[in-house]
């Protein structure tokens, strides 16, 4: 009884239309839009030098929601790494002052505090158990603090040159920044682990059940552990990469980012209840908030109306599934209770 | 196995839960901070510093108590500092456009616009089902957008409010300041409602367990909203002594408050997941992160560990909290496990 | 706790006792609650087709079936918390239908779930009286007079409980009978209570009969979802039997046996349902000794041989798939060894079990043994994720491939190996569970519950793939509490009870009653 019942509800749908219709679709079809409208009708949008700055922009945020996405899609959140950036940024700016080391060596000390900063967060939420909301609210608290203690309110800003003109030095006559290299490169290192290996098909089960995760031997703790390193590790490179391009180091470098990187995550399909998502769809949602931004920027209207798309915008992608759920629900309960009817009257024994 | 629980003998039993209550941790660190200052710098406790920190707690005070409020239902709002920017600018643009408006209707107007405002995030987060946290990271976009564009590069001054407006932060009834006054009595009501009152009672339940809540048949979505509304409307009320007691107000005041709040409330023995603690301990977290910032000026601590220090307070909240759980598990348990 | 005499006569036919409608002019006393022909489906899976039910003031109304009949259905629907798609409800001679959990209440029915539903937080006796506290002047709660109130209802009861004590951590029997207080102090006229004693030791059980009795006295009318056929027998009135989600038959007690009941649960005669075929025992496959785990269990020790089927039976709460868990790695143990094919393993990992050779299909199919939301192909192949990459990337249609080759063995029925895993029936998602553990070649299969909540012809087949891995040498530790499965399939049965082995019985000797003894015993029976 119940295979016939459940023959002529469920609707046949191939593999690829599923994919066309998808959240990440969706985003990606958005963005195209943008950018279309955007060449259309604004001044000086169609240009190299927008991608050029138009990729500076968005390239700590890019950077960010990468392993950000695998920490939500695994069931956690990671508030602190806007406060990481900001320490690194604020310890690179004062090894480089005091301490006479070269530069690279400072870079690579710098990243390594985003790494140790990782590790505390990973070693609270996973050792220690606790909750990751509340502890990276702690973190970013406790981060960020030290970083105004480590650089106090001044700002450090006698880095060597070259390096300045080579983080905003673009590829030939393409607009498209050399660092973006990097990018890639670290773009697709996520994109496979998450989509192509062994651990990333566990972070999935992961995000949907800790319990099922474990009886396939999946290592919870070990696996959350090595996330919040990655997330660190990239705030880590990211506070470098800002101090490089303002070329200023500072403690407020990258203040409120952290809510810019999930708004982005989030729009491009990842869920907040994890299990859910793809790097394509996160690189769209950050495209698509650092366009958007850029061209009504461009377009001259007022920076605060930027500020109300991108909240809206992030209120709109975590609404919509659940009305487009709600939705979908009432069209097959009416289905269902017409062939329940039909059936039950072909099989009733009562009077 | 039966456990037979027997009740205690009165006082024993009062007492020991008094000490084993939530928000002992917080008071007893507040007083040792006040303590070792002191004695650091005895000029603390003199009568004005001592109206300072009266002052300087009693907004977060009230921010605390209705986010509180909030997070015991297993929620949160982070709009809370874009809200109160908007009351406060607000508030500067009655007396502004409305000159000799009654004080009274301001603070009526204030309260009534968080609320409006409370109401917008508690709507959808009972309709849409979506975790409190990124509706309220959107909604904190938005009003502080709005704010913005509203605002403009334009400020109100202290001076462009009525005289007495600005007194209330000055006068003081009994030594204390007229709007910690009003902190006070809003501690004291909210405090009163969460214990006494049955729909406060069901805010615990809800945050409690709420699929059991909702199972017994309690009304969860207008709870969870009310809550909401009743949180903007004290971070209105918050946003109106704002503007009394500071100097200026724009585009950009509150930015930044919902970490110290949420801090606050954490410190404060309220458990982020909701079901236990009390807006009183939330109120003493309030207490006691203003005065740290107090401590470190007098005790001449570079002001650049308030942060840091606040980072601190938030995991030490949170680690002890789960200590206490897990040994309270383990001992449970223990005394239930069959004589195997 | 002694079985019942019951008479031999073969349980009367379905036809003699149909449930009286509110309209109906007959002799029979009114009864309080009707539920005639309930559906209710969720998604394709139909959880509930002829859902049909009648209490009366003043009876205790047995409720029983398989897991999967559609017994927790139809209480969902009495407890107002699903709506059905179609059927009758009649409560107090009205026709209602209840939009929430609220409305239910209000009409008189307290529902006591298996898994009791305090607020951890709230004390006691404002678990009681959440929602309505008693109050005083101004609406304020008065908390004396809630505290007293409380005590009274406990004294009712018989049963001591500090009214100020937090919820947090008090056992099954006392959360039970916090709920049963709440009943009690709502006016239930209707007291469901879903496996009250699965989780409760024999004096547990005895004061929750005695309450019950009293309250059947006082006119209440009870309905007792259980397993236990010798508490169904010792305490109920009537009989309802459910199969495959539809109403069978109700039966006065006193005119019903155990085998006629079964017979009815079951749908045919109980050697049909087990195609077993003894198989050649081999070498010791998995060695356990001196396990124990402070408070769960103590001094495990078993062995299970390569073609051999091994049951561990016994109620629930007896300690069975916490064994198992800590055989497997999921749980911690604090003294004993574990050996497989004669190699120790290490505690506390599943990776290390599953690359050894187990393979563990869990007790709770949707919390534990499956990802719901995730695919079928990616369900099928999550335990084989290592072996499937090559230089540590995996390709999709590798995956899919393996998933389908799987599907096809198991004749899983499925639209799509890319639909969610949710969208299939509970017998096909069990056997893509099956699935996933058989594509690793285990040496010994742990099963816990195997045909829990599902279809009679779906567990035929599990049970005849099982009986066909023991044929092929592979090790079965299989924990079931369903004694026709246990006393069908095993070569041999382990019984515990209360943390520890009471008995074990081969399959020649071993007996329901025997096995029941075991298990409900204080006793260690001599083997």
């Amino acid at each position: 009884m119940s295979e016939t019942l459940t023959a002529s509800i469920v609707k046949s749908r191939s593999a690829i239309g599923k994919r066309l219709i998808g959240h990440d679709a969706v985003i990606i079809y958005v963005l195209i839009a943008v950018v279309i409208v955007s060449c259309l009708t604004v001044r000086y949008f169609a240009s190299t030098l927008t991608v050029g700055f138009l990729l500076i922009q968005v390239i700590p945020i890019l950077l960010l929601a990468l392993p950000m996405a695998l920490v939500i899609i695994s069931g956690e959140i990671d508030l602190s790494v806007a406060s990481i950036a900001g320490l690194t940024s604020a310890v690179m700016g004062v090894l480089w002052r005091d301490s006479g080391w070269d530069i690279v060596t400072v870079m690579v000390a710098s990243v390594f505090v985003g790494v140790v900063c990782g590790a505390f967060n990973g070693f609270l939420i996973t050792t220690l158990g606790l909750p990751s909301l509340a502890v990276t609210i702690g973190t970013l608290a406790l981060f960020r603090g030290l970083a105004l203690v480590v650089i106090g309110d001044q700002k450090v800003a006698n880095f060597p040159k070259e390096l300045n003109i080579f983080v905003l030095s673009k590829i030939g006559a393409t607009g498209i920044p050399v660092v973006m290299i990097f990018v890639i490169l670290i773009i697709a290192f996520f994109a496979i682990l998450l989509h192509f290996t062994p651990f990333g098909r566990g972070l999935y089960a992961l995000g949907y059940s800790t319990e099922a995760a474990s009886f396939v031997g999946i290592r919870v703790g070990h696996a959350k552990f090595w996330l919040f390193i990655a997330t660190g590790t990239v705030a880590g490179l990211v506070g470098v990469f800002l101090t490089l391009r303002l070329a200023s180091a500072g403690p407020d470098n990258g203040t409120g980012m952290e809510l810019s990187v999930i708004a982005a995550v989030l729009l491009g399909g990842v869920s907040i209840f994890g299990g859910k998502g793809s790097i394509p769809g996160v690189i769209g949602g950050v495209l698509l908030i650092g366009v958007l931004t850029y061209s009504l920027r461009l377009a001259k209207v007022p920076e605060t109306a930027l500020i109300i798309v991108t909240g809206s915008l992030l209120v709109i992608s975590v609404v919509a599934p659940s009305v487009t759920a709600w939705a979908k629900e009432r069209i097959r309960l009416s289905r269902v209770h017409k062939v329940v009817q039909g059936s039950s009257t072909l099989g009733s024994t009562h009077a | 196995m039966s456990t037979i629980t027997e009740e205690k003998t009165g006082a024993m039993h009062s007492v020991r839960s008094f000490l084993r209550a939530r928000e002992i941790p917080v008071a007893g660190a507040l007083v040792a901070l006040v303590i070792i200052t002191t004695i650091i710098n005895p000029r603390f406790l003199s009568p004005q510093s001592l109206k300072d920190l009266m002052l300087n707690a009693t907004i977060v005070i009230i921010l605390a108590v209705g986010q509180a409020l909030v997070i015991i239902t297993r929620n949160v709002d982070l709009s809370v500092g874009s809200i109160l920017g908007l009351v406060a600018f607000g508030t500067g643009t009655l007396f502004d456009v409305f000159a000799g408006i009654p004080i009274p209707l301001v603070f009526l107007a204030g309260m009534v616009f968080g609320g409006v405002l409370g109401a917008i995030n508690g709507l959808l987060v009972t309709a849409a089902k979506v975790p409190a946290l990124v509706i309220t990271l959107g909604t904190m976009y938005i009003y502080r957008g709005v704010l913005t564009s509203w605002a403009g590069s334009k400020q109100y001054f202290s001076g462009d409010n009525p005289r007495e407006f600005g007194a209330l932060s000055v006068d003081t009834v009994f030594g204390l300041p007229i709007i910690t006054l009003v902190a006070i009595v809003v501690v004291i009501a909210v405090g009163f409602f969460m214990r006494a009152v049955r729909s406060g009672r069901d805010l615990y339940a809800i945050g409690s367990d709420p699929d059991a809540a909702r199972l017994f048949g309690l009304a969860v979505s207008k709870r969870v909203l009310a809550a909401f509304v009743a949180n903007g409307a004290l971070v209105g009320l918050a946003g109106v002594l704002y503007t009394s007691r500071y100097n200026s107000v724009g585009a950009l005041t509150g930015s930044g408050l919902e970490l110290d709040v949420v801090a606050a409330v954490v410190v404060g023995g309220v458990a982020i997941s909701g079901g236990t603690g009390t807006v009183v301990g939330a109120a003493i977290g309030a207490v006691l992160l203003s005065t740290i910032t107090g401590a470190l000026t007098a005790t001449r601590v570079d002001k650049f560990w308030q942060q840091a220090i606040v980072g601190v307070l938030i995991l030490s909240a949170i680690i002890v909290d789960r200590i206490v759980s897990v040994r309270n598990a383990r001992k449970l348990r223990v005394s239930e496990a069959r004589d195997v | 706790m002694a079985t019942r005499e019951v008479p031999t006569v073969p349980a009367a036919s379905s036809g003699s006792a149909q449930p009286s409608s509110a309209s109906g002019a007959s002799a029979q006393p009114q009864s309080v609650l009707t539920l005639t022909g309930a559906a209710k489906t969720f998604g394709p899976v139909v959880a509930l087709a002829d859902g049909t039910i009648d209490i009366r003031p003043g009876e205790i109304h047995a409720l029983v079936g398989e897991n999967g009949a559609g017994k927790s259905t139809l209480v969902k629907i009495l407890a107002g918390v699903h709506s059905p798609d179609a059927g009758e409800f009649v409560v107090g001679g009205e026709h209602v239908a209840f939009r929430t959990p609220a409305d239910s209440k209000a009409a008189g029915i307290s529902v006591i779930y298996q898994e009791p539903t305090l607020f951890p937080d709230l004390t006691v006796a404002e678990n009681i009286f959440i929602g309505r506290q008693p109050t005083g002047r101004g609406g304020i709660i008065n908390r004396r007079e809630m505290r007293r109130q409380a005590r009274e209802l406990f004294a009712t009861l018989g049963v001591p409980i500090d009214p100020d004590r937090i919820a947090e951590g008090l056992s099954i029997a006392d959360q039970q009978i916090i709920e049963i207080a709440k009943a009690i102090s709502l006016d239930a006229r209707v007291l469901v209570m879903d496996e009250p004693t699965a989780a409760l030791s024999g004096v547990e059980v005895e004061r929750l009969f005695t309450v019950a009795r009293g309250l059947r006295d006082k006119g209440a009318g009870i309905l007792f979802i259980s397993h236990r056929f010798e508490e169904v027998f010792a305490l109920c009135d009537r009989i309802t039997v459910m199969r495959d989600g539809r109403y069978v038959s109700v039966h006065d007690t006193a005119a019903a046996t155990v085998p006629g009941i079964v017979k009815e649960m079951v749908g045919r005669e109980l050697g049909a349902l087990f195609p077993k075929v003894v198989a050649p025992v081999g070498d010791t496959v998995l060695s356990v000794s001196g396990l124990s785990r402070l408070g769960v269990f103590t001094d495990i020790g078993f062995e299970v041989k390569a073609g051999e089927i091994v049951a561990l039976s016994g109620l629930v709460g007896a300690g069975r798939t916490e064994v198992a868990r800590a055989v497997f790695g999921i749980d911690k143990y604090d003294a004993g060894t574990v050996h497989l094919d004669g190699k120790a393993l290490p505690a506390r990992s599943p990776q290390a079990s599953i690359t050894a050779g187990i393979g563990f299909v869990p007790e709770d199919r949707r919390k534990q043994g499956l990802v719901m939301d995730l695919s079928v192909a990616r369900n099928a192949t999550l335990t084989l994720r290592k072996s499937l990459a090559r230089f540590g990337l995996i390709s999709g249609a590798r995956e899919r491939r393996l998933a389908e080759e799987w599907s096809a063995r198991l004749q899983v029925k499925t639209g799509s190996q890319d639909y969610a895993v949710s969208t299939l029936s509970g017998g096909n998602q069990q056997k893509v569970v099956l699935a996933k553990w058989l594509a690793t070649e285990p040496r010994l299969l742990i099963v816990d519950e195997p045909t829990r909540g599902i279809d009679v012809g779906t567990k035929a087949e599990v049970h005849r793939l099982l009986s066909d891995l023991a044929g092929r040498g592979i090790a079965i530790l299989m924990i079931s509490s369903e004694l026709p499965e246990v006393l069908g399939m095993a070569d041999r049965i382990l019984v515990m009870h209360e943390g520890r082995i009471s008995a074990e019985y081969s399959r020649e000797e071993a007996t329901a009653e025997l096995v029941m003894h075991a298990a409900t015993s204080a006793q260690e029976v001599a083997r």
